[in-house]
């Protein structure tokens, strides 16, 4: 299982692509810095494809906060700070970036 | 749980290296060890201790080395991308024929083996790039 972790607005299309053409069942995907963009209701469609029991979705709690998105968020992803950060690293055995 | 870092992103050009430090600094708030933070291409510039950003900026600098100090943490930067972008330590210095060393306290340059090593090491690498 596998976390990836993605830096980057929902702009840079081929990065999400080619992210999202990786994922592995059980494997979840982290957003942080400008990538918490993703999380908003107009950028699902880039997850449409996603089993929300099969991939586990969140969002950093600092970048969503320094952005003014804590009410905008999808409900598909939830937010969690850095402790959720390090214990999300812990849970999966391979962390892949993204950027 | 053993970890390691890579950081490739610059300090000056996006938000990365500083989410690197937050990240360093928790896991060893949770307890967690950290066996190697391995500073790589644009990532080097920070051990540049002629870094001086305004008073009202955060120095990540000062952050990191403050950070090992108090964990006793292995700072290592890769050398080549170091030279290449002037950071050197007094070896390098001589070896290149520059005036001055620049390399800050708490960090050291070596090589990729140290890199290859701390990923055999750790439980867990993480790399943070921009």
């Amino acid at each position: 299982m596998t976390l990836h972790v993605i830096n980057k607005t929902p702009q840079n299309k081929s990065l999400y692509l080619n992210m999202l053409n990786g994922l592995s069942s059980g494997d979840a995907i982290l957003l942080i810095e400008d990538a918490v963009y993703s999380a908003l209701e107009a950028h699902q469609s880039l997850f449409k494809a996603l089993s929300p029991d099969d991939i586990q979705l969140s969002a950093l709690e600092a970048d969503i906060q320094a952005r003014g998105l804590e009410d905008k968020l999808s409900p598909r992803f939830s937010s969690v700070n850095d402790q959720g950060f390090v214990k999300l690293s812990c849970e999966h055995d391979k962390i892949v970036s993204w950027y | 749980m053993k970890f390691s870092l890579i950081v490739h992103a610059s300090p000056f050009s996006a938000q990365t290296s500083s989410t690197a430090y937050r990240y360093a600094k928790c896991l060893l708030e949770e307890g967690h060890q950290i066996f190697r933070i391995f500073y790589y291409g644009d990532g080097v510039l920070v051990a540049n201790q002629q870094i001086a950003p305004p008073q009202d900026e955060t120095n990540l600098l000062t952050s990191w080395q403050l950070l090992a100090k108090t964990h006793n943490l292995d700072l290592v930067v890769c050398i080549a991308a170091a030279v290449k972008r002037g950071v050197l330590d007094d070896n390098e210095a001589q070896r290149y024929d520059k005036k001055n060393a620049n390399l800050a306290l708490g960090f050291e340059l070596s090589g990729l083996g140290q890199l290859a090593e701390a990923i055999a090491a750790s439980d867990r690498v993480i790399t943070f790039g921009n």
